[in-house]
């Protein structure tokens, strides 16, 4: 199965900075729908007007975290099978088995870089 | 009943039976006022000594207790609360804000690059769009820096509030308590090259170049 590069994909994460890195990155892998949440709260919004077909969530926000997003985004029968990867600096052993208890699709720690982002993705999504 | 009051009272039953036994009669008024008198003089003593041990514990404790108060009245609990953590997170703030500010450059220059690369040929697009790829995943750093410094910031304020609890149990006078100047009057003193290290001002509270080159220039 091949990857949509065109399908719509939602990034989330309180620093502006961040947004940009991500984007750029993923414009540079082929994916150029992208829009930007900075909250859980701002997200799930956007998530519940339109379909996307990817999430990619930092942990530490307010008011709504990348964890509890996750939860959400699970228990919504609409929205639950959303594959939901999560790049945070939260990088202890509880947090990462937190966010797969939650029903994360990955993980990756910051900072990261390009390889390391497309090997995720491609985990997630197939190859690409 | 005491422990002290139980002895005291044991003590008195085995000399009264003692003297008891040794007279084998009933004891006189005379005997019964000797022995209550000595049972009375043995307690004064025990309870003296242990009278002694607590007041020089109690003192011990109090000694501490003023040498910990010096100690804390020493760093000053009203100049951290006041100065120097507001000063310090201030400092911490701004080097998020400086770094946020030079990455945002950083990232536009980085995307009018990538940009530009793909006018150009290859080998030439994909060397440069390598090269645009490292300075987005260098420009990592400025989020892991803010988290990091926002930890450092809420570390500040926890031993702020702890030193301001301490300060509070032991009482107003570790507030009232006055510490000897360890710095001369600025204004009457001889500064050198050390006293002038700052390192950089806020911007609330420096001047900018332009006022520099004023003031080198003799401008009022």
């Amino acid at each position: 199965m091949s990857v949509e590069k065109s399908m719509p994909v939602l990034i989330v994460d309180d620093y502006k900075t961040m947004l940009r890195i991500i984007r750029n990155l993923l414009k540079q892998l082929g994916f150029e729908n992208v829009e930007e949440a900075t909250d859980g709260s701002a997200a799930l919004r956007k998530m519940r007007e339109r379909g996307f077909g990817l999430v990619i969530s930092d942990w530490n926000m307010e008011p709504m975290t990348g964890l509890q997003l996750l939860r959400e985004v699970r228990a919504d029968g609409q929205l639950r099978d959303t594959p939901f990867i999560m790049i945070t600096a939260e990088s202890k052993k509880e947090n990462v088995v937190a966010a797969k208890e939650a029903g994360v699709s990955n993980y990756i720690v910051k900072p990261f870089n390009a390889a390391t982002l497309k090997t995720k993705l491609e985990a997630v999504l197939g190859a690409f | 009943m005491t422990a002290s009051n139980a002895a005291t009272q044991a003590d008195l039953q085995e000399q009264v039976r003692t003297a008891l036994n040794e007279s084998q009669q009933p004891l006189t008024e005379a005997d019964v006022a000797r022995i209550v008198t000595e049972v009375v003089r043995n307690t004064d003593v025990e309870l003296t000594q242990l009278d002694l041990q607590v007041f020089r514990e109690i003192d011990s404790l109090a000694k501490y207790i003023q040498a910990a108060k010096a100690e804390i009245a020493a760093i000053r609990p009203d100049e951290i609360r006041d100065d120097f953590v507001p000063s310090a997170t201030d400092e911490l703030d701004a080097v998020v804000a400086a770094t946020e500010e030079a990455t945002g450059i950083i990232l536009d220059n980085a995307e009018k690059v990538m940009e530009a690369a793909g006018e150009l040929e290859e080998p030439a697009q994909s060397n440069l769009i390598e090269m645009v790829t490292a300075i987005f995943e260098a420009c990592n750093f400025q989020d892991i820096t803010g988290q990091r410094i926002t930890k450092v910031v809420t570390t500040l304020k926890h031993i702020d509030e702890r030193i301001q609890a301490l300060a509070s149990i032991l009482g107003e006078e570790v507030d009232q308590c006055t510490v000897p100047e360890a710095v001369e009057d600025v204004g009457t003193a001889v500064l050198d090259d050390e006293d002038l290290l700052n390192g950089p001002q806020l911007p609330n509270s420096a001047i900018d170049q332009d006022e520099i080159d004023k003031l080198l220039a003799g401008d009022d």
